[in-house]
């Protein structure tokens, strides 16, 4: 079997002690610092924009423009986020990150800092992550010491610190609005935009917003250089993607792959395929992530190639289920995790979840109408149309899916009304 | 400013940039229906009923929230944008105590006017509230969660504009709800009962709590002899409840309805309100004079009282000892009126119209109280209380023949018609101030100084010599930025301090008619001054039945009667 994968920003796990900055700095690490404050932060920015690299969060924006916003902005205060506050059911790979090489994200938030000119940093961690939550706090002390962080950075005249705050479990936390309104001290709730974090973000300054794994691929931009890295992958999609892969798959686990392998070869080769009789169903991206079939896994891993499908990978997500799943069973299920999650702060997210499940369960049930599937696809579409924020717009992902690829499931559910009476 | 071009509906607009899309519409004719959006309010963006299409974006924005840019090409009407706002609508019913036809907001929701313009006709959705006790715990004001659809007004008024945060979001998704701190009840928490909140509030979540019937009883039982006083600022907002323009004085026509609804004798809190001005100008003459504790500050607006008893009760020594002027009114129609109709303390029934709910809780106050058996004032109707009250009875507010009030307690002067605006009681105040010290005649009688919207105004006035600086503050925001300095040091060079709960002062007061923005409070102010300008008597002291009441009675300013009857004490409450 050949090996589909890449090793890039897992190349050093399990080689390195991850408490040991001295094992980080022995396999190249702050090589790549070392290399950017030699240049001007405007070439770094160019060097990230050239290099493709998209947000690794999810909605997959250039990280370089974000970059370049924030060094542009006039502000005498300018902030850095690395949004570590992974809640998407199905997602692991930041934790993996953190647990495994802590150094490389903090030298990818300082080399940033340096070229958005940032001057405080803060890592914003999901409350129940305890132990990246030990190792970042042991990583940022060590890093402190030998004086990557701190007065004059490697006496490039950059001040910088980061401070590491936990989260207290709320899934929309990892909105970033939301997320900057609960490091300010308020209830993370999303709030409308623009203006965006780059020119209005944290305490109202300009604010370059990321998540871990795009931090992570700084260094290997700087200390490789743009053209190596946009080498990796495919056209429209630079790099490499973790995959954190799951589900009914025989090996499930954290993988490393360049963009351009199909979810196919992700599941057959990586996975070693289901146990079960065969495959019902993926799910991209976790609980907000499409549904497909099957005969869709031949889809490539590509940020344009997915867009054309209107489909989306969110961070890196791949849920695989067997034929033993109930289709409408694990609809229900991820819906009920976005009623719980909800902020509640606008009427479609908040009212409208609810009233999915109510119509979903007369699917399941058997009492359902062809009324009630046309008002649940209304419902859908205006819950996708006009939530406030990325939460609510991607809620009704698997149930909107799953009516266009399984949508036998649903209308066999139907009613009938003109049965017998004998 | 630089101008944008964009098309809204096919029409090429112009606009300048940093328009919202909902103002831009107005521009070609367009109301784009809204819910949660205040225009005196930051954007909350939340309701998502007032959505539109841009082209180019994949989701449907909301005109309150998205700005203009050039090129924009905006559809307001389109089969997808009407569909998700009736969706939206539907599902804030769905979640909603459906009672409309029995609601005390019944004709004047906001929902109720969203849910007919976008001509829904049925809720696809089914009913999922789960109803939860109405909170009337407090003397003004019930709070009703079934009602509430979470738009955040009530929030941000609160936070905003009083700076107190009684209310806040609680919970989380279908969970959250708009609550006191920990649940509490309105009463158990530092709310200063001012109910700006239920002005803004667009359905009844929040509102005065109605004490109509207690007056109808009142009323209709022979044996009581009921009288109603009138504040100052109801004079030129009950016409809205009727449809008038906005500033219409219809004081005459008041007066008439009051009759009409068999009020057996309509008085004017005007009288007492130049009552107050001849006390607390003495009281301020006489602090400057012995040394007392200064800046003096006002105490007519119960809203600001309670503010100050639980928030800043360190500084109740610089309020003055006058009890409001409805108070005043009250202690004079149980401890002086009665004897001179020949009637007992017990026969009265003392009504009293104000643009006010803090004023239900100062009138229950334990020690507003006759022989702590007789309530000064018995009850207190807000304005819209009354409007709906003369609906009742059939009265076309509109279409009545002006008429008088009853003599002695009708009589009053502009002075006292002022109070209801910001600035009003230290014009008042300085009118008579000026006179009684210098004994000149004043012949400019307008301090425009202290007049208007601005949070926080000064003056300062020659009295002979005698330099007095004043200050002027509406909205309990600036009142805690007012209490910071007199702590601070920093307000010591003032005398005389006016506050007022309510921004713009009571015509805008938490019992006012609803759909109050600043301008509106505008047009209220300048047809409180209009009225001032009107009167032939414009200074308290020339006021000839408060002259006859301190000959035959109170005698002289601060007297013993006065102590008695006008003057009252205050409490810490802060714990």
């Amino acid at each position: 079997m050949d090996n589909i994968e890449k090793k890039l920003l897992t190349k050093r796990f399990g080689q390195i002690d991850p408490l040991s900055i001295d094992d980080y700095i022995a396999k190249d690490g702050y090589a790549a610092l070392q290399k950017a404050v030699k240049i001007t932060p405007a070439k770094i920015v160019d060097s990230v924009k050239a290099s493709g690299l998209l947000g690794r969060g999810g909605a997959a924006y250039p990280v370089g423009l974000k970059m370049e916003a924030v060094q542009k902005a006039k502000s005498p205060e300018k902030y850095l986020i690395c949004n570590a506050d992974e809640g998407e059911p199905g997602n692991f790979k930041d934790r993996y990150l953190m647990e495994n090489d802590p150094h490389q994200i903090i030298e990818g938030m300082v080399i940033s800092a340096f070229a958005a000119g940032a001057t405080k940093g803060y890592m914003f961690i999901r409350g129940e992550y305890s132990r990246p939550i030990y190792i970042m706090t042991n990583a940022i002390k060590a890093a402190a010491e030998k004086g990557y962080l701190g007065q004059n950075i490697l006496d490039s005249g950059l001040n910088f610190e980061i401070e590491l705050y936990t989260g207290a479990g709320s899934y929309v936390c990892g909105e970033e609005f939301a997320l900057m309104l609960c490091l300010e001290g308020n209830p993370g709730r999303s709030t409308f935009k623009p203006p965006f974090p780059t020119t209005e973000g944290l305490y109202n300054k300009p604010t370059q917003i990321n998540n871990v794994e795009s931090f992570a691929n700084i260094p290997h931009i700087v200390l490789d250089g743009a053209e190596a890295f946009a080498k990796i992958g495919t056209e429209h999609s630079k790099g490499t993607k973790l995959i954190s892969l799951c589900g009914n798959v025989r090996s499930k686990g954290l993988y490393e792959v360049p963009f351009g392998v199909t979810i196919r070869d992700i599941i057959e080769k990586l996975g070693r395929g289901v146990a079960g009789s065969g495959i019902k169903m993926v799910q991209l991206g976790g609980a907000s992530g499409s549904c497909l079939p099957a005969n869709m896994l031949g889809l490539a891993l590509d940020y344009k190639e997915m867009a054309d499908d209107d489909l989306t990978f969110g961070s890196g997500a791949i849920i695989v289920m067997d034929d033993s799943i109930d289709v409408l069973d694990i609809v229900r299920n991820t819906l009920e995790f976005f009623r719980h999650e909800s902020c509640g702060k606008c009427t479609p997210c908040r009212e409208g979840i609810e009233h999915l499940v109510i119509l979903l369960d007369k699917f399941i049930e058997g009492v359902a109408t062809k009324k009630d599937l046309e008002l649940l696809e209304t419902l859908i579409e205006t819950i996708k149309q006009t939530s406030i924020c990325g939460l609510g717009q991607a809620a009704p992902t698997s149930l909107r899916t799953t009516l266009k690829y399984f949508r036998k499931e649903y209308t066999s559910k139907i009613k009938k009304h003109h049965a017998k009476v004998i | 400013m630089e101008m944008v071009k964009l098309k809204i509906n096919n029409k090429d607009i112009e606009v300048e940039d940093g328009t919202l899309i909902l103002d831009a519409a107005k521009e070609i004719s367009v109301d784009i229906p809204t819910l949660c959006y205040h225009p005196d309010q930051e954007i909350k963006a939340n309701c998502r009923v007032c959505v539109v299409e841009v082209e180019g974006q994949k989701t449907l924005q909301p005109a309150c929230s998205t700005v203009v840019s050039d090129g924009m090409v905006v559809n307001t009407n389109t089969p997808m944008a009407r569909e998700a706002r009736k969706i939206n609508v539907e599902l804030l019913l769905a979640n909603h105590d459906m009672s409309c036809t029995t609601c005390i907001r019944n004709g004047n929701c906001e929902l109720q006017k969203i849910t007919a313009a976008l001509g829904i006709r049925e809720t696809r959705f089914e009913n999922i509230l789960v109803e939860q006790e109405k909170d009337e715990s407090s003397p003004a004001l019930v709070r009703n969660q079934n009602k509430c659809i979470k738009c955040g007004r009530c929030i941000q008024i609160c936070a905003k504009v009083q700076g107190l945060s009684i209310l806040d979001y609680m919970g989380r998704g279908n969970g959250s709800e708009v609550k006191p701190a920990y649940g509490k009840y309105l009463n158990d928490v530092n709310c200063v009962a001012c109910g700006q909140c239920s002005v803004v509030c667009p359905v009844a979540a929040i509102t005065e709590k109605e004490d109509i019937e207690r007056v109808w009883d009142a009323i209709n039982d022979p044996r009581k002899h009921v009288i109603v006083q009138t504040a100052p600022a109801v004079r030129v907002s009950i016409g809205e409840e009727f449809g008038m323009e906005p500033g219409s004085i219809v004081t005459g026509k008041l007066v008439a309805a009051l009759r009409a609804l068999g009020f057996d004798e309509v008085f004017d809190t005007d009288f007492t309100a130049d009552l107050t001005i001849i006390e607390e100008g003495h009281e301020l003459l006489k602090r400057i004079k012995e040394g007392g504790t200064l800046p003096m500050l006002t105490s007519c607006s119960p809203g600001w009282i309670n503010f100050i008893e639980q928030y800043y009760p360190e500084l109740l020594p610089h309020v003055s000892s006058c009890k409001s002027p409805q108070q005043m009114f009250g202690a004079l129609a149980k401890g002086y009126y009665p004897e001179k109709i020949g009637k007992k303390a017990e026969d009265i029934f003392s009504v009293s119209l104000m643009p006010c709910t803090a004023k239900k809780y100062e009138a229950q106050r334990s020690e507003m109280c006759l022989d702590g058996k007789y309530p000064d004032v018995d009850v207190v109707l807000t304005t819209r209380e009354l409007g709906r009250m003369m609906g009742q009875a059939g009265i076309e507010f509109a279409q009545l023949e002006e008429e008088e009030y009853d003599a002695p307690f009708g009589i009053s002067t502009g002075a006292a018609v002022i109070f209801g605006a910001t600035g009003g009681v230290m014009e008042a105040a300085l009118r008579t101030v000026y006179e009684v010290v210098t004994g000149k005649t004043l012949e400019a009688l307008d301090f425009n100084a202290v007049r208007g919207l601005e949070g926080i105004k000064e003056a300062s006035v020659d009295l002979d010599g005698m330099q007095v600086n004043v200050m002027v503050a509406h909205s309990l925001s600036k009142a805690r930025q007012v209490m910071e300095m007199i702590k601070s040091g920093e307000a010591s060079k003032y005398a005389f301090i006016e506050i007022m709960c309510c921004p713009g002062g009571c015509i805008g007061g938490g019992g006012q008619p609803y759909g109050v923005t600043d301008e509106l409070r505008q047009r209220r102010i300048d047809a409180i001054y209009e009225a001032d300008a009107k009167l032939p008597f414009r200074k308290s002291h020339e006021n000839p039945a408060v002259n006859t009441l301190y000959d035959e009675y109170l005698k002289e300013p601060l007297g013993e009667q006065s102590h008695h009857l006008l003057h009252t004490h205050y409490f810490d409450r802060k714990s």
